[in-house]
């Protein structure tokens, strides 16, 4: 059975979809977590969460009491504090922010209130992508509702919807976005702990980490951290998209492997077979069906040559194109490039020519080490921010597992696995 | 000049910021909702509005896609060629809608009634293949499974 | 002095760098884009990439880190390699990346020859082009007549957009799109309004900006011929590199000084040059006799001038005088005073104007007050503006103060936070909208305005009340003017507590405002600080690029010469580079020449440009300006410098120095005449080494003013004579006009261009600096020649003036200034003119209510006992009721002695 304990980040949802109004989310122990807080020094909640292992769900999977701990306490910190909820879920094949924030908002906003008082924040944002416009209509009745009855005190809290763009999501961009600016993201170090938005120390979590973080204080590190099957602390949203029988989202204790996902997604629609899949949305590497008893927490997963990331996983059967799918891949993240520097600007509009290319059946010979040679160009360290980064890592892994697909297309001068999507 | 019901609009947005600039992005995303895309005429109300000048406010507006520097027709159609509805039923179903309507992604109908636009993956993908029209979502859109279901869907939308 | 490893070896640096200056600072050859000198790390590009190693250990085993040289500190102990192979082959790749879409038209390009990104392409080794798809293209704007725009050739490296709006402070710019269509430029076609603008040309490291006025007469860097310079179009002294090619001035770059303009000029400065190849120009020689006109042979104008030179001579004392000009050289007025005598040598400057800038001289003169560089300006943390609108009056300095007012912010947000000042966007973030103490009183809005902690708005006797009552705060015990103080207590006291505060404190005034309160007023300011412990810096800024030395010389007022003739004492003037109509009212300019006339008198003019007393004179000379000739200015701050002659000489013009001492039968020489002059005025002695003499040789050799590459050499005359003909000789300078010469480092007043191996683009600069940004190696140009002086008394401020009365239906008339327009050689050049604005006169809205006037009205400003003008009327807010407003420049008023009382009536048709 489904229960606070098992799932405390779904356990009580209307199975109509609807959103947990605050009643029953009261009913279902909500906001004990936040009362737990704050019978609780500041500083001692950022010790829980940090004890609780609990990682963030972003995607680059940083402890997130460590992440608390570098802003500055006290009364000679500088103010206001602020919290900047990433609630911009743009990563393709990333459905999970969604769900919460249309079933379960109070959840949400007790983890900020709970992170308001860990940091001593004036102020929060949810930043929350323009085209969520249920999840919004639905947050505001949530942040009616909680400051009406009392559980914002302490702190003001806006929403903000964005007006697109990937690079919304990453972490600095988004507090540009935030200021009116244009997105561009920002020098680290200083991170935004020490100087983050309009320069004052800020929080940026993901919807879902932050909903980690009432049962912690409500049950306890212990209960959060046995939780999980691995070291990392907690429960997870895995989903499943591509063509299986059942997609779907479920909450699963971190670590639950590979396969067992697939399985609960019902494996394979009929006639076709599993080549391969990107573990945490589209800027994760990668794995083959070899990989099915990988667990899916942020250290397993990063051995077997992948990143965990958002925990929502891509399938690709064996008959559609695994070179359109990197093309259509890289064409998002070509598209999506902030502009600022040079390899991510230039290099991916490079290599989305070239795979479209190749899916016209223009390919030359060469290109394959051309693709190589740029994910070098645009990988970690080149580049200023983890977007580019992020592209090189399914390219990468595309041309070492399906190399023979990508010399297909260029020897054959076709795509073989043309009318696949007819 | 902006109408009073979007300067009181912006000024309740511009209210939980700190500093003015900071709503630009919801200053154009409200009078898009009220003149259907920003004109240079309407860049230059809400530039002025703010205090910030046309070159500051269109280096934003040209950042963002959901702000339209062009005209749009009445409805939007924003297909999400996010790679999980890729691989279950995009290229259908744009293929379908281009031909209902006459026209390639990125443009508008003669009668103005749609404009068919691309979008980033929209976190509905174990409902793939996904369209949103406006600011509605529709989801389990494949033409292979039900070829009718998006010619009804488009119905309402006048 | 931090120790840093780099492949293997140790260097000492100095302290507070970040790798990537570091490296170029001990000569590396590490490419970059985005990094710029004066803007410091933003980290986009990725040009710069090096290897980090956490150890010794590190670069074995795991090859260490990519990271990139300007984002990372150059800090004790810290190893990392520039030769790595893999950097290397990075570096090269961002090459590539950057050419994906640049079009590849370097010989069809304004920017090639001279292109930074030419030589990082030659530096990385990156040759070859591997994409094969089309390329991206772009619409261009028209950005005005100064600025070519072609988008085409961007690589996306931000520096333009980051100069234009973080740098100078402009709005009208910005980045467009994104992903690899980024656009930089206007929201929509229009002339850039940042007065700064023109530093694109240099800022942009390809060729996307490019100078309009060079396309005009386009010649490419390498095949024109250079020249150390200095600006003649304001008081800074901002160094120059005039460009030259066929006898005509082509473009004008930044030399730079890190004591004065650093990497930056102003637009007037950059584009000014263009009033060389006006209409209005003098080329040749002329006389005028009984109303007739000729032109006259060079040596037949010498045969008159030194006939007229012998009168002056065999005349009793007093029959001749001599006018001089603050915008001719040090030289060229010297000689006119030695040969007309200096009872009889009188300065060409509007009488009212002459009282400041002589009050001014004597206060730097007495040594108590510290007149600061352009770069201690820059790092001045505090400051208080009175009168100037520093922006249209001394354009750089404004320029400076905008980044001056980042010391304080980064040093209380950014220091405790560790955040390098130079990691530029953290920092701003860091300090947001925050700037250091600046304070401007003025009398109406300036472009400064958006930094200031503070403005005020008041007639200039109010403006200096302001100052007084500033000075009155700081000064505890003896409250000198208490009404003053009542009157601005509140404001007063704000000023002074930042400038006690503040570890630099800096007061700017200057003449601009006509108002000698405001200057007794810094005066008071300075001295009430100084008791209290600092060490303020007070920046006096005048008009023309030698007021100061013109009032360092001596002269006597001008209204003093005009009446010599009027009183029949005096029955011949020689007037050196000055028209008398814009230094007293046209009336008094006007009858001063009718007695001339009128006594038989004899009128001999000497200048560069025709006007209403050029055309009047009996003899008028072809003197060579600025890039023509060679001579020593004395800046505002009290600095000389030399500037040498760009053309090569050319029978039919030369200095009025030069003129002069000719028809005395000398031979002229520059260095002479400064050996003459620092004999006669001992306090200018320093001024000897505002250059080396012509003599130096360096190495057996004088410095090139040709590249080496200077082509056509053999051939550029062959349409007249197919024999190369002998190369022209320059007895004045140490320079050769030809590109043999001296191929080191010359000493930093002889620099004619920037060019090192491997660096041809404006980024040469950089390996001529002792360090990043520091002075040039052997020191900057120039010399300043007055000192502080220890324990030297201020100088009594004297009594504050009343406070400002409006009177009802008439205006206190002043000058409003304009970058371009109110200085009369730029505002001839044909960009700049266009860009001046048409004489007008303004008032407060209220005021024009009043009256009964609206905007674009056709009005009559007449200031009392002068000729009026009819002009259109504009109405400005921030203007003071009962004030008016004319340009400066505007010629009809430019003599009227302004401030001053009149009316502003409406015009009745055929009044
Ligand atoms: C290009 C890019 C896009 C990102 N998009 C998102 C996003 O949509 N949502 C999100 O939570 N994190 C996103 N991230 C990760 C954030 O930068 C950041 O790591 C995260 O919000 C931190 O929160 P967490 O510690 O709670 O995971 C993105 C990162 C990059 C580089
Ligand atoms: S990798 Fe570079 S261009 Fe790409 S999004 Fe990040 S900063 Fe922008
Ligand atoms: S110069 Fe260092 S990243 Fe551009």
């Amino acid at each position: 059975m489904a229960d606070a304990l098992t799932h405390p980040l779904t356990f009580n949802l209307p199975p109509d979809g609807s959103m947990l109004a605050l009643d029953a989310y009261r009913a279902g122990g909500g906001y004990q977590g936040l009362e737990a807080a704050r019978a609780t020094a500041p500083a001692a909640i950022t010790e829980q969460v940090k004890a609780s292992n609990l990682r963030g769900r972003g995607g680059a999977g940083f402890p997130t009491g460590l992440k608390w701990s570098v802003l500055p306490m006290g009364p000679s910190a500088r103010r206001p504090k602020y919290i900047v909820v990433n609630a911009d879920e743009m990563e393709p094949g990333t459905f999970k922010d969604r769900l919460l924030m249309e079933q379960n908002p109070h959840l949400l906003l007790e983890g900020i209130a709970i992170c308001a008082r860990a940091v001593e924040a004036e102020m929060a944002y949810i930043f929350l992508r323009g085209e969520y416009t249920l999840a919004a209509t639905r947050l505001r009745q949530a942040i009616t509702e909680a400051e009406a009855a009392g559980w914002t005190e302490g702190f003001r809290l806006h929403l903000h919807t964005s007006a697109g763009r990937y690079m919304c999501g990453e972490e600095t961009g988004m507090l540009n976005a935030l200021e009116g600016k244009r997105a561009n993201p920002r020098t680290k170090p200083p991170y935004p702990g020490i100087s983050g938005l309009w320069g004052k120390p800020t929080v940026v979590n993901n919807v879902e980490t932050l909903c980690n973080v009432p049962g912690i204080l409500a049950h306890g590190v212990d209960w959060y951290r046995g939780l999980g099957r691995t070291a990392d602390g907690g429960t997870k949203l895995y989903g499943v998209s591509g063509r299986v029988q059942h997609p779907g989202l479920w909450e699963l204790p971190m670590g639950t492997t590979v396969g067992e996902i697939l399985d609960l997604a019902g494996g394979m629609r009929p006639g076709l077979k599993l080549r391969g899949l990107l573990p945490g949305g589209a800027s994760t590497e990668f794995l083959t069906p070899e990989h099915l008893n990988v667990a899916m927490d942020f250290s397993a997963v990063q051995k077997a040559g992948s990143r965990m990331g958002t925990g929502t996983m891509i399938v690709l059967d064996d008959q559609a194109c695994p070179v359109g799918m990197t093309a259509n891949l890289t064409h998002f993240f070509a598209r999506e490039s902030c502009g600022w520097c040079t390899p991510c600007w230039s290099g991916l509009g490079w290599a989305d020519r070239i795979l479209q290319a190749m899916e016209r059946g223009e390919g030359n010979p060469g290109n394959i080490e051309k693709l190589e040679f740029l994910t070098g160009f645009w990988g970690p360290g080149a580049t200023f921010c983890a977007l580019a980064p992020g592209a090189a890592e399914p390219l990468l892994s595309a041309v070492k597992y399906f190399r023979a697909d990508f010399e297909r297309h260029i020897v054959e001068h076709r795509c073989p696995y043309e009318g696949w999507d007819a | 000049m902006l109408t009073e019901a979007e300067q009181h609009e912006i000024e309740a947005e511009a209210a939980h910021y700190p500093e003015r600039r900071a709503v630009a992005i919801d200053a154009l995303k409200i009078v898009q909702q009220h003149r259907g895309y920003i004109s240079d005429a309407t860049l230059t109300e809400v530039a002025v509005f703010l205090g910030l000048t046309r070159a500051e406010l269109d280096g934003v507006a040209t950042f963002y896609n959901l702000l339209h520097r062009k005209p749009v027709g009445r409805n939007v159609i924003w297909i999400c060629d996010g790679v999980s509805c890729w691989l279950t039923g995009y290229g259908r179903l744009r293929r379908q809608l281009e031909q209902r309507l006459g026209i390639q992604e990125g443009e508008t109908t003669a009668d103005g009634r749609f404009t068919l636009l691309p979008i980033v993956c929209l976190g509905a993908c174990d409902h793939a293949p996904v369209c949103m029209v406006n600011d509605d979502l529709h989801h389990d859109l494949d033409p292979a499974a039900d070829p009718d279901r998006m010619n009804k869907l488009l119905e309402p939308y006048r | 002095m931090p120790k840093i490893h780099i492949d293997g070896r140790s260097y000492d640096v100095a302290p507070g760098q970040n790798l990537l200056e570091a490296c170029l600072g001990l000569g590396f050859h590490l490419p970059f884009f985005c990094w710029h000198p004066a803007m410091g790390s933003v980290g986009a590009c990725r040009q710069c990439a090096i290897k980090h190693f956490k150890d010794e250990a590190d670069a074995k085993a795991n090859g260490g880190r990519l990271v990139m040289s300007c984002m990372t500190a150059a800090e004790e102990g810290i190893r990392i390699s520039v030769d790595d192979p893999q950097v290397v082959a990075f570096r090269a790749s961002i090459i590539e990346g950057m050419m994906l879409h640049h079009p590849h038209d370097c010989p069809v390009c304004d920017e090639g020859g001279h292109c930074h990104l030419q030589d990082m392409t030659v530096m990385t080794g990156h040759n070859y082009r591997r994409y094969r798809f089309s390329k991206r293209t772009f619409r261009n704007q028209y950005l005005g007549p100064l600025i070519n725009h072609e988008m085409n050739r961007c690589i996306q490296c931000y520096r333009c957009v980051r100069y234009y709006r973080e740098y100078a402070g402009g709005a009208d710019f910005n980045a467009f799109g994104i992903s690899d269509h980024v656009f930089f430029g206007r929201e929509r076609d229009g002339v850039l309004e940042n007065e700064f603008a023109g530093n694109l040309v240099e800022v942009c490291p390809t060729g996307v900006f490019t100078d309009a006025t060079l396309k005009q007469h386009y010649t490419r860097k390498w095949d024109l011929r250079w020249t150390p310079s200095v600006c003649p179009h304001c008081a800074l002294g901002c160094n120059t590199s005039p460009g030259e090619r066929y006898g005509t001035v082509r473009a004008v770059f930044n030399r730079y000084n890190s004591a004065v303009n650093g990497y930056f000029l102003c637009d007037r400065g950059r584009f000014g040059y263009e009033y060389l190849s006006s209409p209005e120009r003098v080329t040749l020689a002329r006389q005028r006799r009984d109303g007739v006109r000729a032109d006259l042979t060079p040596e037949a104008a010498l045969a008159q001038l030194t006939q007229a030179a012998a009168g002056v001579a065999a005349d009793p004392p007093g029959r001749w005088i001599g006018i001089g000009s603050p915008r001719a050289s040090m030289e060229s007025n010297f000689a006119l005073r030695q040969l007309v005598g200096a009872e009889r040598f009188f300065a060409g400057v509007e009488a009212h104007e002459w009282e400041l800038d002589t009050r001014i001289a004597a206060i730097l003169r007495q040594g108590a007050v510290h007149s600061p560089s352009l770069g201690e300006v820059e790092r001045c943390d505090a400051a208080l503006v009175l009168g100037e609108d520093l922006t249209q009056t001394a354009a750089r300095m404004a320029l400076s103060l905008r980044q001056a007012m980042r010391q304080q912010p980064l040093r209380e947000i950014c220091d405790p936070l560790k955040i390098p000042h130079w990691l530029d966007h953290a920092a701003r973030e860091a300090i947001q909208g925050e700037h250091g103490p600046l304070f401007l009183a003025t009398t109406a809005a300036t472009k400064l305005d958006d930094i200031a902690t503070h403005t005020w708005r008041a007639a200039p006797d109010d403006v200096a009340r302001l100052g007084y009552a500033v000075a009155a705060a700081l000064n505890l015990d003896q409250d000198t003017a208490g009404t003053v103080t009542a009157e601005w207590r509140a404001a007063a006291a704000e000023v002074a507590d930042a400038l006690l505060a503040a570890e630099r404190p800096l007061i700017v005034t200057g003449v601009s405002s006509g108002n000698r309160g405001q200057i007794e007023a810094a005066l008071a300011i300075a001295a009430a600080l100084a008791v209290r412990g600092k060490h303020p810096a007070v920046s006096f800024v005048l008009p023309e690029c030698n007021t100061l030395g013109l009032a360092l010389l001596g002269a006597r007022p001008l209204p003093e010469g005009m009446d010599m003739v009027r009183f029949g004492l005096a029955h011949g003037a020689i007037v050196v580079e000055n028209d008398l109509f814009r230094r007293a009212p046209a009336e008094e300019a006007k009858a001063f020449l009718a007695q001339l006339d009128q006594h038989g008198g004899h009128l001999v003019v000497l200048d560069q440009i025709r006007h209403a007393t050029a055309d009047a004179a009996e003899l008028l000379l072809p003197a060579a300006g600025v890039t023509e000739g060679s001579g020593t200015l004395i800046s505002s701050e009290g600095r000389a410098q030399r500037f040498f002659t760009v053309a090569a000489p050319t029978p039919n013009r030369a200095e009025s120095w030069s003129w002069l001492e000719a028809a005395q039968g000398h031979t002229p020489a520059l260095d002479d005449m400064v050996a003459q002059l620092c004999a006669l005025v001992p306090e200018l002695e320093p001024l000897r080494q505002a250059a080396p003499p012509a003599t130096l040789r360096l190495a057996g050799q004088k410095v090139a003013r040709e590249t080496h590459r200077f082509s056509g050499r053999t051939s550029i005359d062959a349409a007249i004579e197919v024999s190369e003909p002998k190369p022209p000789v320059d007895p004045d300078a140490p320079l050769s006009f030809t590109m043999e010469g001296y191929a080191a480092q010359p000493p930093a007043a002889l620099i004619p261009y920037f060019w090192s191996p491997g660096w041809n683009s404006p980024q040469a600069q950089l390996p001529y600096q002792q360090r990043i940004n520091a002075p040039l190696r052997g020191g900057d140009a120039g010399v300043r020649l007055l000192e502080q002086v220890a324990g030297s008394q201020f100088p009594c401020a004297g009594e504050p003036p009343p406070r400002f009365e409006p009177k009802a239906g008439r205006w206190l008339i002043i000058r409003l200034y304009h970058l371009f327009g109110s200085e009369v050689l730029s505002g001839l050049g044909r960009a700049v003119g266009s860009l001046a604005p048409d004489a007008y006169v303004a008032l407060n809205p209220a005021d024009a209510e009043r009256a009964g006037l609206k905007e674009g009205d056709a009005v009559r400003v007449e200031p009392d006992g002068r000729r009026g003008y009819q002009v259109p009327l504009r109405l400005l807010p921030e203007l003071p009721v009962g004030v008016a407003g004319v340009p400066a420049g505007f010629a009809a008023l430019d003599g009227a002695g302004l401030p001053h009382w009149g009316t502003v009536t409406a015009e009745a048709p055929h009044a």
